[in-house]
C-alpha cells in the first residue's frame, strides 16, 4: 500500500504537483492517467524519494522510502529505460543492484529469463534497443520479488509485440496479488489493463475511481442523426421533449434517446433521414473532456468544444 | 537501514565491470612511472651540466616522481567517471532506489574507490621510486635515506586524495564533463603556472595538489621549491582539509538536489 498525503512539489514559481492525495491499494493494478506534464512522472520520483517534495509525504506500508531496508524487496519501479550504465553488461547491471540489497545473484539469471533477455545477458547496454533497455529497467523492479510495482509509461516507444508482453506481464503480476502503479498518457491502453484509476491534470488529483465507476460515468449513449428537413425534425423532437444539440456538418445529437423512438418519430411526421445511429462516446473522449481545461501544452488549433462531451471539431 | 558490507559488495561490482576503470588507473601507473623513468635517465646523462648550486640542492626523491604532473590527470579522470558516470548515465536513479540512504550511498562508492587508487597510487609511487633511483646511478638515494620512505608512501597518498577530490567535485558539479572540465586544466595548468607567478603563488601554495605534493619532497628546499609555512605532513594535511570539504560538498548536494 502506497499513501501520499498532500504532496506537492514546486520548480520555481512553477507548481508541478499539487497537494496530491491518494492511496494506491494492494492486489490491484492503479492506473495514473494524466496529459504530458500533468506531474505524474515528479509523483513517481517522489514516491521512491529520489526529489523531495516541497511539502506533503509518501509513505510505503506505513513507511518512508528512506527508513525502507533493502527497498528493493518492497517496490521495485522502472522510472527510464536508459537508467543503467552503458558500458556494463545487463547481467553486471542488475548484479551490482542485487548485491546491494543482499539479493542472491541467482536471481538476476531468473528475472533476465522472465523479461527474456538471456541471451544478451553479457552485453554491454549501451548497444540496447529502446525495447531491449525497457525489458532491463522491468528485470531490475522484479529483482527483489516485491509486492508493490511502479511503471513509468512502460509502453512509450514500444512495438505492438512488446507492448502486447508488457499487458501481460502487468496483468500476471496483478493476478500473483501484487500492487501495481502504473502510469499513462493513453486511456485505451489503461483501460485494457488497470482496475482502479488515479487521473491528474497539472499537478492536481482530477479522479480518484475505480475503472468501471469510470466506465460507468463516462460513456455517454447518444443518437445521431442528418436530414435535409432539419428545421421541422428540431421542431417535431422538441414537441416530444427531447433535445438534439448541433454537432457540426449538418448532424444532431440526442442524449437519453433511442435509434427506434426517433426513427418512429420521423416516420410519422414523414421526415426524410439521411443517418440515425446509436453512438457512444469513448473513454479517450471522457478522459480529454476531464483533462482539457488541465491540459499544459495545448495544440491551439482545435479551439471549439461540443458543449457537454466530445471536443470534436465544428467543420473543421 | 541498508547493510554497508552488501552496498561496499556492490560498489566493489560497480567500479570492477566498466572499461574505464582499468583504463584510467592502468593509465595512472604507467604514465607516472613511464614519464619519471625517461626523466630520470635524461637527467642522470646530463647532470654535469647542472650549474653547481642546482646540484648541491638536487632531490632525487622527489625528481623520481616527476611524471606524476601527469599521471596525476588519469587519477583526476578516475576519480570523476566513478561518480560522475551515476549521473550521465541515469544509473544514479536506480541505484538511489535500491539504496535510498545517501550517506551509505556514497561513502561506499568513496571507500571502494578511495582504497583501489590507494592500492594502485602507492605501487606507482614506489615502482617510480626504485625505477628512477636505478636509472639515476651514482646521483640516487635509497629508500633507508631519512624521510626518503615518509616521500614514497606519501606519492601513495597524493596520488589516493587526488582521486578523492576529484570524487567530491564530481558529486558536487553532478557531470563528468564538467567536472573534467574544471579539474584538468586547473592541475596540469592554473596550479602549476600560479605557483610559478610572484604573489599568486604565496596563495597557490595552498591548493591541494601544491600543498599535498611536499609529502614527496625530501630535502626542504629543492629546485625552485620556496619555502613555505608548512612542513610535508601540514602540507598533507591542507590537502586533506580539501578532500573532506569536496567530500562533504558533495554529499550536501546529493542530499539536497532531486536525483
Amino acid at each position: 500500500m502506497i499513501e501520499l498525503e498532500g504532496l506537492t512539489k514546486r520548480f520555481g514559481s512553477k507548481v508541478a504537483v499539487d497537494d496530491l492525495s491518494f492511496t494506491v491499494r494492494p492486489g490491484v493494478v492503479t492506473g495514473f492517467l494524466g496529459p504530458n506534464g500533468a506531474g505524474k512522472s515528479t509523483t513517481m520520483r517522489m514516491m521512491l524519494d529520489l526529489d523531495n517534495p516541497t511539502s506533503g509525504s509518501v509513505r510505503i506500508d506505513g513507511k518512508h522510502y528512506r527508513e525502507l531496508q533493502e527497498p528493493l524487496k518492497y517496490i521495485g519501479a522502472l522510472l527510464d529505460a536508459k537508467a543503467m550504465h552503458g558500458g556494463r553488461t545487463a547481467y553486471h547491471n542488475l548484479l551490482c543492484l542485487a548485491q546491494a540489497n543482499r539479493i542472491p545473484a541467482s536471481r538476476v539469471a531468473e528475472v533476465l529469463d522472465t523479461v527474456g533477455l538471456t541471451a544478451v545477458a553479457k552485453k554491454k547496454t549501451k548497444g540496447f534497443s529502446l525495447g531491449m533497455g525497457q525489458r532491463l529497467g522491468i528485470a531490475s523492479a522484479l529483482l527483489g520479488d516485491p509486492e508493490i510495482l511502479m511503471f513509468d509509461e512502460p509502453v512509450n516507444g514500444l512495438d505492438p509485440e512488446g507492448i502486447h508482453w508488457i499487458r501481460n506481464l502487468m496483468k500476471q503480476l496483478a493476478a500473483e496479488g501484487r500492487t501495481i502503479f502504473v502510469s499513462s498518457h493513453l486511456m485505451s491502453e489503461m483501460a485494457l489493463t488497470a482496475d482502479h484509476l488515479i487521473v491528474i491534470g497539472q499537478g492536481r488529483l482530477l479522479a480518484d475511481t475505480s475503472m468501471a465507476d469510470f466506465i460507468h460515468q463516462n460513456s455517454r449513449s447518444y443518437v445521431r442523426l442528418r436530414s435535409p428537413q432539419q428545421e421541422r425534425l428540431r421542431d417535431v423532437l422538441h414537441q416530444s421533449g427531447l433535445t438534439p444539440v448541433e454537432a457540426g456538418n449538418g448532424t444532431l445529437e440526442i442524449d437519453g434517446a433511442t435509434t427506434e423512438q426517433v426513427g418512429e418519430l420521423a416516420a410519422e411526421h414523414r421526415i426524410v433521414l439521411h443517418e440515425l445511429s446509436s453512438q457512444r462516446a469513448s473513454l479517450e473522449e471522457a478522459f480529454m473532456q476531464m483533462t482539457a481545461s488541465a491540459v499544459e501544452y495545448h495544440a491551439h488549433s482545435a479551439p471549439g468544444h461540443g458543449p457537454q462531451w466530445a471536443p470534436r471539431d465544428k467543420g473543421a | 537501514m541498508a547493510s554497508v558490507p552488501a552496498v561496499l559488495q556492490s560498489e566493489w561490482t560497480k567500479i570492477r565491470t566498466v572499461a574505464s576503470t582499468s583504463w584510467t588507473l592502468v593509465s595512472a601507473f604507467v604514465v607516472t612511472v613511464a614519464v619519471g623513468a625517461l626523466l630520470c635517465a635524461l637527467l642522470a646523462s646530463t647532470f654535469d651540466d647542472l650549474p653547481p648550486t642546482e646540484q648541491a640542492t638536487f632531490d632525487p626523491t622527489l625528481f623520481s616522481f616527476s611524471g606524476m604532473a601527469l599521471g596525476q590527470l588519469a587519477m583526476v579522470v578516475f576519480g570523476v567517471l566513478v561518480v560522475g558516470t551515476e549521473y550521465s548515465s541515469g544509473m544514479i536513479r536506480t541505484s538511489l532506489a535500491a539504496v535510498p540512504q545517501r550517506a551509505t550511498f556514497l561513502f561506499s562508492k568513496i571507500v571502494v574507490a578511495g582504497v583501489l587508487a590507494l592500492v594502485v597510487g602507492t605501487a606507482t609511487s614506489f615502482l617510480s621510486f626504485f625505477l628512477g633511483q636505478a636509472l639515476l646511478g651514482e646521483r640516487a638515494t635509497s629508500i633507508g635515506e631519512e624521510n626518503v620512505l615518509r616521500a614514497v608512501i606519501g606519492g601513495g597518498l597524493y596520488m589516493g586524495l587526488i582521486a578523492l577530490f576529484s570524487m567530491g567535485v564530481a558529486a558536487m558539479l553532478r557531470s563528468s564533463m564538467l567536472s573534467l572540465g574544471i579539474l584538468m586544466p586547473f592541475f596540469f595548468l592554473v596550479s602549476q603556472i600560479l605557483a610559478a607567478v610572484p604573489y599568486a603563488k604565496d596563495v597557490a601554495r595552498y591548493f591541494p595538489d601544491q600543498a599535498g605534493s611536499k609529502i614527496m619532497q625530501v630535502l626542504p628546499q629543492t629546485w625552485n621549491g620556496d619555502e613555505v609555512p608548512y612542513g610535508p605532513w601540514g602540507g598533507l594535511g591542507i590537502m586533506l582539509l580539501w578532500v573532506a570539504a569536496s567530500l562533504l560538498g558533495g554529499f550536501a548536494v546529493l542530499g539536497k538536489r532531486d536525483a
